[in-house]
């Protein structure tokens, strides 16, 4: 059963990552994103991991793309611009991309491509996969987890000040 | 027959063929019960009026709900020539799929028999589905392809992105208590009575009843409110500045989905609200009981909901936004604070 609903969720994932990029449509791009994110969040079902599936669907499916989708409407993009200089400036940096990948997947392929183990590895079964990452989260990464929150923190700040604009220097004295 | 039976004796087929009959019997009873939830909504609004509501259908109106999805279904089907059309077909299935999708996790009674799966994470699958019933409003708002549609779309994402941060703290303190996502095993850390401390009263062990949860269920309701998009929380479809808006060009059955998700989508946080904090299927009596304690409390809530409409005059947008961020989530910011200390005293102090 596994095998399928992983071909069925992977084959979801590849089709709508493609038509993410193949469509012209901003808003239906945005929505073939918010459909490949959710097939993933099934892959990490499959894999035992429900907490992830669950909050990759929560963060991205449900409050990124959401933002994502806010702006591109606010904005009215209805097509995307095909001319002006900057076009060329996007395909070289597409093309380079596009080459670098291909390279690193020859060298990849290149090395021999090691499948990983068949079954997946059961996870902590007392209290969930949820405690489990709790427990991990507060004693071994404690302090990479504390240096994310302070970094959203200035992130947080930042969008903010931003936001708020440069107000003129006699506004600002009053 | 041979085949069928030794099919029979595979569990996964068995679990899933369970699943799938409470899921149809889920379906069939939900689609009545929203139809009777619009003419009750209807009634308690006449009263609530000085009116009687509808009275003509049938004895009491109680016909009434027939007569208008029978109206819904002869409609004419109208899409806008400029609509965007295959958003605008999606939108209206996105505003009940998520409804549908939570009851699966929604203990109704004792398990395993009143709920359809126990999952581990089942708190995170509501939140999950309540962020994603976010799209279908948006979509229906700018596929549209109308300035009052996109405006209620853009106000209701805004909105809900709002809400839901304030909703999803305010059910930590819960969590704190229960120790799991489970909505099962959540309802199960409610059994029981307690003493209130010094004294002889006892209480039911309803989350409701321990005062750090006491500001959660306020926040929860409230930010319910909003997220199913209800008066005084209706700024999405504010008719006086905005026609209708997300639904405007909506007609017939497509625009009877979006009606049948708002109400799907109330009965489910009003679910989810008795089960995080009012004590699920527990009360007195033996536990079959049980799903007889949740209809009623759950049928408790959505008159509340009902009366709450009917009885508040919607807010202005910016107080809208600005009460969200700068008062209900530092309010459950500081109340998971709160709730976290007093725990661990109680537990190691």
């Amino acid at each position: 059963m596994v095998p399928y609903l992983f071909l069925g969720f992977g084959g979801l994932l590849v089709a709508t990552a493609l038509m993410v990029i193949l469509h012209r449509n901003p808003v239906t791009s945005a929505l073939f994103l918010v459909l490949s994110l959710c097939s993933l969040a099934g892959i990490y079902l499959l894999l035992q991991a429900e907490f992830i599936g669950m909050v990759q669907i929560i963060v991205y499916a449900g409050a990124i793309m959401v933002l994502f989708l806010f702006v591109i409407m606010y904005l009215n993009l209805q097509h995307d611009v095909e001319h002006g200089a900057h076009i060329a400036w996007r395909r070289g940096i597409g093309w380079m991309v596009g080459a670098l990948l291909l390279l690193f997947s020859a060298l990849l392929f290149g090395r021999g491509w090691a499948v990983g183990p068949a079954a997946a590895v059961p996870p902590a079964a007392e209290g969930g996969n949820a405690a489990a990452i709790g427990r991990v989260l507060y004693s071994r990464f404690l302090f990479p987890f504390e240096v994310t929150s302070m970094l959203l923190l200035v992130a947080m700040v930042g969008a903010i000040v931003m936001t708020r604009g440069r107000r003129a220097p006699e506004e600002e004295r009053a | 027959m041979n085949g069928l039976a030794s099919l029979w004796a595979i569990p996964a087929v068995q679990v899933t063929a369970w699943a799938l009959l409470k899921v149809v019997i889920i379906l069939g009873v939900m689609l009545g019960v929203v139809s009777y939830l619009i003419y009750a909504e209807r009634k308690i609004c006449g009263h609530i009026q000085a009116r009687t509501g509808p009275n003509r259908v049938g004895p009491l109106g109680l016909l009434q709900p027939i007569a208008d999805v029978a109206k819904l279904l002869l409609k004419a089907e109208f899409t806008p020539a400029s609509a965007n059309k295959v958003i605008f077909h999606i939108a209206p299935i996105l505003a009940v799929f998520p409804a549908i999708v939570t009851f699966s996790v929604i203990p109704m009674g004792p398990p395993p028999m009143f709920v359809v799966t126990d999952i581990s994470v089942g708190l995170l699958l509501f939140l999950a589905m309540s962020s994603l019933g976010v799209y279908a409003i948006t979509l229906a708002g700018w596929s549209s392809n109308n300035k009052y549609a996109l405006l209620g779309g853009l106000r209701s994402s805004a909105q809900m992105i709002s809400y839901e941060l304030a909703m999803g703290l305010s059910t930590i303190p819960v969590l704190l208590r229960s120790g799991t996502l489970s909505l099962t095993g959540i309802v199960e850390s409610q059994s029981g009575v307690w003493l209130v401390p010094g004294t002889r009263i006892p209480l039911p062990n309803w989350g409701v009843f321990h005062w750090y949860l006491v500001l959660p269920f306020l926040i929860f309701l409230v930010t319910s409110f909003a997220e199913t998009n209800r008066a005084p929380f209706d700024l999405p479809e504010a008719e006086g500045e905005l026609v209708a808006g997300f639904h405007t060009e909506y007609s017939s059955m497509k625009w009877a989905l979006f009606f049948l998700g708002e109400y799907m989508n109330m009965i489910v946080i009003c679910s989810i609200t008795v089960t995080l904090f009012l004590g699920g299927w527990h009360g007195p009596g033996p536990a079959m009981l049980g799903i007889v304690w949740y209809l009623a409390k759950l049928f408790a809530l959505l008159f509340v909901f009902i009366w709450v409409r009917w009885t508040f005059p919607r807010l202005r947008y910016d107080q809208l936004m600005g009460f969200g961020w700068k008062v209900l989530l530092p309010a459950s910011v500081v109340n998971v604070l709160l709730a976290s200390v007093w725990l661990y005293w109680r537990a190691n102090g």
